[in-house]
Protein backbone atom coordinates (compact mmCIF):
# COMPACT_ATOMS: atom_id res chain seq x y z
CA UNK A 1 0.00 0.00 0.00
CA UNK A 2 2.74 2.30 1.16
CA UNK A 3 4.93 1.56 -2.05
CA UNK A 4 2.06 2.02 -4.13
CA UNK A 5 1.27 5.73 -2.52
CA UNK A 6 4.89 6.14 -3.16
CA UNK A 7 4.89 5.19 -6.62
CA UNK A 8 1.57 7.58 -7.13
CA UNK A 9 3.13 10.68 -5.21
CA UNK A 10 6.98 10.34 -7.29
CA UNK A 11 4.42 10.20 -10.97
CA UNK A 12 2.48 13.09 -9.64
CA UNK A 13 5.71 15.29 -8.94
CA UNK A 14 7.07 14.56 -12.29
CA UNK A 15 4.27 15.49 -14.05
CA UNK A 16 2.66 18.01 -12.45
CA UNK A 17 6.51 19.61 -12.66
CA UNK A 18 6.77 18.61 -15.96
CA UNK A 19 3.19 20.30 -16.73
CA UNK A 20 4.63 23.52 -14.84
CA UNK A 21 8.19 23.50 -17.20
CA UNK A 22 6.95 22.76 -20.53
CA UNK A 23 4.18 25.27 -20.56
CA UNK A 24 4.77 29.11 -21.13
CA UNK A 25 3.88 32.36 -19.70
CA UNK A 26 0.51 32.03 -20.53
CA UNK A 27 -1.94 32.70 -17.85
CA UNK A 28 -3.56 29.35 -17.05
CA UNK A 29 -0.26 28.37 -15.63
CA UNK A 30 0.52 31.40 -14.06
CA UNK A 31 -2.92 30.75 -12.33
CA UNK A 32 -1.54 27.00 -11.75
CA UNK A 33 2.15 28.48 -10.42
CA UNK A 34 -0.12 30.73 -8.41
CA UNK A 35 -2.37 28.42 -6.41
CA UNK A 36 0.61 26.17 -5.76
CA UNK A 37 2.41 28.85 -3.91
CA UNK A 38 -0.65 29.82 -2.16
CA UNK A 39 -1.20 26.01 -0.99
CA UNK A 40 2.56 26.24 0.24
CA UNK A 41 2.17 29.24 2.34
CA UNK A 42 -1.09 28.12 4.08
CA UNK A 43 0.61 24.68 4.72
CA UNK A 44 3.79 26.49 6.13
CA UNK A 45 1.67 28.87 8.61
CA UNK A 46 -0.68 25.83 9.52
CA UNK A 47 2.55 23.62 10.20
CA UNK A 48 3.88 26.44 12.63
CA UNK A 49 0.36 26.45 14.72
CA UNK A 50 -0.36 22.44 13.71
CA UNK A 51 2.87 20.41 13.43
CA UNK A 52 0.90 16.94 14.12
CA UNK A 53 -1.54 18.26 11.19
CA UNK A 54 1.47 18.13 8.79
CA UNK A 55 2.97 15.01 10.35
CA UNK A 56 0.06 13.20 9.89
CA UNK A 57 -0.48 14.41 6.75
CA UNK A 58 3.10 12.91 5.50
CA UNK A 59 2.61 9.37 7.60
CA UNK A 60 -1.15 9.17 5.67
CA UNK A 61 1.17 9.73 2.09
CA UNK A 62 3.95 7.75 3.31
CA UNK A 63 6.36 9.95 3.58
CA UNK A 64 7.47 10.02 6.91
CA UNK A 65 7.91 13.32 9.15
CA UNK A 66 6.48 16.48 8.49
CA UNK A 67 9.62 18.15 7.37
CA UNK A 68 9.96 15.75 4.91
CA UNK A 69 7.19 16.88 3.21
CA UNK A 70 7.56 20.39 3.20
CA UNK A 71 11.03 19.14 2.24
CA UNK A 72 9.89 17.48 -1.07
CA UNK A 73 7.62 20.43 -1.31
CA UNK A 74 10.48 22.97 -1.61
CA UNK A 75 12.40 20.74 -3.75
CA UNK A 76 9.72 20.39 -6.79
CA UNK A 77 8.73 24.35 -6.68
CA UNK A 78 12.41 25.06 -6.91
CA UNK A 79 12.90 22.68 -9.87
CA UNK A 80 9.73 25.36 -10.93
CA UNK A 81 11.13 28.19 -10.47
CA UNK A 82 14.46 26.65 -12.04
CA UNK A 83 12.24 25.97 -15.33
CA UNK A 84 10.76 29.02 -15.23
CA UNK A 85 13.59 31.14 -14.88
CA UNK A 86 15.10 29.79 -17.93
CA UNK A 87 12.60 30.39 -20.20
CA UNK A 88 11.95 33.56 -19.36
CA UNK A 89 15.60 33.69 -19.93
CA UNK A 90 15.37 32.07 -22.91
CA UNK A 91 12.49 34.49 -24.18
CA UNK A 92 14.41 37.66 -23.38
CA UNK A 93 17.46 36.28 -24.97
CA UNK A 94 15.70 35.80 -28.25
CA UNK A 95 14.03 39.24 -27.94
CA UNK A 96 18.01 41.18 -27.47
CA UNK A 97 18.95 38.62 -30.52
CA UNK A 98 16.02 39.83 -32.68
CA UNK A 99 17.07 43.50 -31.44
CA UNK A 100 20.58 43.14 -32.13
CA UNK A 101 19.80 41.51 -35.46
CA UNK A 102 17.99 44.56 -36.65
CA UNK A 103 20.72 46.89 -34.98
CA UNK A 104 23.35 44.63 -37.35
CA UNK A 105 21.61 44.57 -40.72
CA UNK A 106 19.89 48.33 -40.42
CA UNK A 107 23.71 50.00 -40.26
CA UNK A 108 25.22 47.31 -42.67
CA UNK A 109 26.26 49.05 -46.04
CA UNK A 110 24.54 47.71 -49.09
CA UNK A 111 26.76 47.30 -52.06
CA UNK A 112 23.68 45.69 -54.00
CA UNK A 113 22.18 49.18 -54.12
CA UNK A 114 24.98 50.48 -57.04
CA UNK A 115 24.09 47.90 -59.64
CA UNK A 116 20.89 50.78 -60.27
CA UNK A 117 23.47 53.40 -60.91
CA UNK B 1 22.15 39.32 -61.87
CA UNK B 2 23.08 36.05 -60.33
CA UNK B 3 25.23 36.56 -56.93
CA UNK B 4 26.49 33.90 -54.48
CA UNK B 5 26.74 35.73 -50.78
CA UNK B 6 29.23 33.71 -48.12
CA UNK B 7 28.21 34.05 -44.91
CA UNK B 8 31.35 33.86 -42.62
CA UNK B 9 30.18 34.09 -39.01
CA UNK B 10 33.48 35.60 -37.31
CA UNK B 11 34.66 35.70 -33.77
CA UNK B 12 37.69 36.86 -32.86
CA UNK B 13 39.80 35.75 -36.02
CA UNK B 14 42.09 38.34 -36.89
CA UNK B 15 45.11 36.34 -37.96
CA UNK B 16 43.49 34.16 -40.27
CA UNK B 17 40.37 35.76 -41.17
CA UNK B 18 42.01 38.80 -44.07
CA UNK B 19 43.69 35.70 -45.75
CA UNK B 20 40.62 33.29 -45.74
CA UNK B 21 38.43 36.53 -47.40
CA UNK B 22 41.20 37.55 -49.70
CA UNK B 23 41.29 33.88 -51.37
CA UNK B 24 37.52 33.11 -51.10
CA UNK B 25 36.71 36.45 -53.36
CA UNK B 26 38.77 35.10 -56.27
CA UNK B 27 35.66 32.59 -56.31
CA UNK B 28 33.45 34.61 -54.54
CA UNK B 29 32.83 38.42 -54.94
CA UNK B 30 30.12 38.29 -52.81
CA UNK B 31 31.50 37.93 -49.02
CA UNK B 32 29.42 39.14 -45.70
CA UNK B 33 31.42 38.71 -42.19
CA UNK B 34 29.38 38.63 -39.60
CA UNK B 35 31.11 40.15 -36.49
CA UNK B 36 30.01 38.67 -32.98
CA UNK B 37 31.45 41.13 -30.73
CA UNK B 38 34.82 40.87 -31.89
CA UNK B 39 37.82 42.47 -29.72
CA UNK B 40 40.80 42.15 -31.62
CA UNK B 41 40.20 44.24 -34.60
CA UNK B 42 39.17 41.58 -37.15
CA UNK B 43 36.06 44.09 -38.58
CA UNK B 44 38.79 46.04 -39.76
CA UNK B 45 41.25 43.36 -41.31
CA UNK B 46 37.36 42.08 -43.21
CA UNK B 47 36.97 45.38 -44.23
CA UNK B 48 40.24 45.76 -45.64
CA UNK B 49 40.22 42.21 -47.42
CA UNK B 50 37.20 42.99 -49.05
CA UNK B 51 34.26 41.63 -47.30
CA UNK B 52 31.08 43.66 -45.95
CA UNK B 53 31.11 43.51 -42.44
CA UNK B 54 27.41 42.94 -40.41
CA UNK B 55 28.48 43.53 -36.82
CA UNK B 56 26.73 42.64 -33.99
CA UNK B 57 26.50 44.89 -30.87
CA UNK B 58 26.91 42.33 -28.59
CA UNK B 59 28.17 38.81 -28.77
CA UNK B 60 25.39 36.45 -29.57
CA UNK B 61 26.70 32.95 -30.59
CA UNK B 62 27.63 31.79 -33.96
CA UNK B 63 24.06 30.50 -35.00
CA UNK B 64 23.10 34.20 -34.51
CA UNK B 65 25.56 35.14 -36.45
CA UNK B 66 24.45 32.64 -39.47
CA UNK B 67 20.95 34.04 -39.20
CA UNK B 68 22.05 37.39 -39.40
CA UNK B 69 23.91 36.70 -42.25
CA UNK B 70 21.58 34.44 -43.96
CA UNK B 71 19.02 37.51 -43.62
CA UNK B 72 22.15 39.81 -44.61
CA UNK B 73 21.89 37.94 -48.13
CA UNK B 74 18.25 37.71 -48.37
CA UNK B 75 17.97 41.49 -48.70
CA UNK B 76 20.03 41.71 -52.39
CA UNK B 77 17.62 41.09 -55.31
CA UNK B 78 20.10 39.43 -57.46
CA UNK B 79 20.90 36.74 -54.46
CA UNK B 80 20.94 33.28 -55.75
CA UNK B 81 22.73 31.31 -53.07
CA UNK B 82 24.05 31.15 -49.70
CA UNK B 83 27.04 29.59 -48.57
CA UNK B 84 28.30 29.08 -45.04
CA UNK B 85 31.97 29.32 -44.56
CA UNK B 86 33.89 29.21 -41.38
CA UNK B 87 36.29 31.91 -40.82
CA UNK B 88 39.37 29.77 -39.27
CA UNK B 89 40.40 28.39 -43.11
CA UNK B 90 39.54 25.03 -42.15
CA UNK B 91 36.84 24.63 -45.32
CA UNK B 92 38.64 24.37 -48.77
CA UNK B 93 36.85 26.90 -51.32
CA UNK B 94 37.35 24.25 -54.44
CA UNK B 95 34.71 21.86 -52.23
CA UNK B 96 32.75 25.28 -51.94
CA UNK B 97 32.49 26.03 -55.47
CA UNK B 98 31.50 22.21 -56.34
CA UNK B 99 28.66 22.78 -54.25
CA UNK B 100 27.58 25.55 -55.35
CA UNK B 101 27.52 23.99 -58.42
CA UNK B 102 25.44 21.40 -57.62
CA UNK B 103 23.04 23.82 -56.32
CA UNK B 104 22.95 25.88 -60.06
CA UNK B 105 22.75 22.04 -62.17
CA UNK B 106 19.36 22.10 -59.76
CA UNK B 107 20.58 18.55 -58.11
CA UNK B 108 19.00 19.75 -54.78
CA UNK B 109 18.16 22.78 -52.66
CA UNK B 110 20.89 22.53 -50.22
CA UNK B 111 23.82 21.15 -50.06
CA UNK B 112 25.66 20.12 -46.88
CA UNK B 113 29.68 19.55 -46.55
CA UNK B 114 30.87 16.19 -45.52
CA UNK B 115 34.71 15.06 -43.76
CA UNK B 116 33.92 11.38 -43.57
CA UNK B 117 32.67 10.67 -47.42
CA UNK B 118 36.24 10.28 -48.62
CA UNK B 119 39.16 10.01 -46.64
CA UNK B 120 40.91 13.32 -47.65
CA UNK B 121 40.53 14.71 -44.02
CA UNK B 122 42.91 13.83 -41.09
CA UNK B 123 40.70 13.59 -38.18
CA UNK B 124 41.48 11.95 -34.75
CA UNK B 125 39.90 8.89 -33.54
CA UNK B 126 38.34 11.16 -30.69
CA UNK B 127 36.88 13.26 -32.83
CA UNK B 128 35.78 11.29 -34.84
CA UNK B 129 34.09 9.00 -32.47
CA UNK B 130 32.01 12.47 -31.18
CA UNK B 131 31.14 13.52 -34.44
CA UNK B 132 29.78 10.18 -36.02
CA UNK B 133 27.85 9.58 -32.73
CA UNK B 134 26.47 13.24 -33.34
CA UNK B 135 24.91 12.21 -36.84
CA UNK B 136 23.78 8.89 -35.40
CA UNK B 137 21.57 11.05 -32.90
CA UNK B 138 20.48 13.63 -35.49
CA UNK B 139 19.77 10.70 -37.66
CA UNK B 140 17.42 8.96 -35.22
CA UNK B 141 16.16 12.54 -34.25
CA UNK B 142 15.04 13.61 -37.76
CA UNK B 143 15.42 10.80 -40.18
CA UNK B 144 18.23 12.46 -42.59
CA UNK B 145 20.65 10.02 -43.59
CA UNK B 146 23.55 11.98 -42.44
CA UNK B 147 27.18 11.22 -42.18
CA UNK B 148 28.35 14.64 -41.03
CA UNK B 149 26.26 16.42 -39.00
CA UNK B 150 28.63 19.29 -37.59
CA UNK B 151 30.07 20.33 -41.21
CA UNK B 152 30.25 24.33 -41.05
CA UNK B 153 30.09 24.63 -45.04
CA UNK B 154 26.87 24.25 -46.42
CA UNK B 155 25.09 25.69 -49.76
CA UNK B 156 21.85 26.99 -50.10
CA UNK B 157 19.60 27.92 -52.63
CA UNK B 158 17.20 31.68 -52.26
CA UNK B 159 14.12 29.43 -51.07
CA UNK B 160 16.07 27.86 -48.93
CA UNK B 161 17.88 30.68 -47.36
CA UNK B 162 14.70 32.23 -46.68
CA UNK B 163 12.45 29.80 -44.86
CA UNK B 164 15.41 29.19 -41.99
CA UNK B 165 15.30 30.17 -38.94
CA UNK B 166 18.08 29.77 -36.44
CA UNK B 167 16.96 30.28 -32.99
CA UNK B 168 19.89 28.09 -30.96
CA UNK B 169 22.40 31.34 -30.88
CA UNK B 170 25.29 28.89 -29.43
CA UNK B 171 26.07 25.74 -30.84
CA UNK B 172 23.44 23.64 -31.04
CA UNK B 173 22.24 25.52 -34.44
CA UNK B 174 24.12 22.60 -36.50
CA UNK B 175 21.33 20.38 -35.10
CA UNK B 176 18.67 22.60 -35.57
CA UNK B 177 19.24 23.55 -38.78
CA UNK B 178 19.15 19.36 -39.46
CA UNK B 179 15.77 19.17 -37.90
CA UNK B 180 14.58 22.03 -40.26
CA UNK B 181 15.65 20.61 -42.71
CA UNK B 182 14.09 17.47 -42.16
CA UNK B 183 10.62 19.39 -41.76
CA UNK B 184 10.47 21.03 -44.54
CA UNK B 185 10.81 18.12 -46.37
CA UNK B 186 14.17 19.84 -48.95
CA UNK B 187 16.26 18.28 -51.46
CA UNK B 188 19.18 18.03 -49.72
CA UNK B 189 22.74 15.58 -50.92
CA UNK B 190 25.89 15.76 -49.00
CA UNK B 191 28.92 16.81 -50.78
CA UNK B 192 32.84 15.16 -49.46
CA UNK B 193 34.60 18.36 -48.31
CA UNK B 194 38.16 18.13 -47.14
CA UNK B 195 38.55 19.73 -43.81
CA UNK B 196 42.19 21.09 -42.54
CA UNK B 197 42.80 21.06 -39.29
CA UNK B 198 45.74 23.46 -39.04
CA UNK B 199 46.92 24.34 -35.33
CA UNK B 200 45.22 27.56 -35.17
CA UNK B 201 41.43 25.93 -36.11
CA UNK B 202 42.42 23.05 -33.32
CA UNK B 203 42.93 25.92 -30.94
CA UNK B 204 39.87 27.73 -31.95
CA UNK B 205 37.96 24.05 -32.83
CA UNK B 206 35.00 23.24 -30.33
CA UNK B 207 36.68 21.21 -27.23
CA UNK B 208 34.76 17.63 -27.09
CA UNK B 209 33.57 18.80 -23.80
CA UNK B 210 31.08 21.14 -25.97
CA UNK B 211 29.45 18.35 -27.72
CA UNK B 212 27.91 18.29 -23.95
CA UNK B 213 26.87 22.05 -24.23
CA UNK B 214 25.34 21.29 -27.73
CA UNK B 215 22.94 18.32 -26.23
CA UNK B 216 21.98 20.54 -23.26
CA UNK B 217 21.06 23.47 -25.54
CA UNK B 218 18.88 20.88 -27.58
CA UNK B 219 17.20 19.04 -24.91
CA UNK B 220 16.20 22.43 -22.73
CA UNK B 221 14.80 24.51 -25.45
Amino acid sequence: MLLIVQIVLVLAVILVSFVLMRGGANARHLAIRRIMLMIFAVAAVASIFFPHVLTSLASFLGVGRGTDLVLYATIVSFFVFMATTYQRFRHAENALTALSRRIALDEAPKPWADDRR
Amino acid sequence: MNRTWVVIPMYNEATVVGSVIQSLRTVFPQVVCVDDGSSDGSQDIARTAGAVVVQHPINLGQGAALQTGIEFALQDPGMRNVVTFDADGQHRIVDAAAMVARLDAGEADIVLGSRFLDDRTQIGPMKRLVLKTAAVQSRMATGLDLTDAHNGLRAMNREVASKLHLTQNRMAHASELVHQIAEMKLRWVEHPVEIIYTDYSKSKGQSLLNSVNILAELFFR
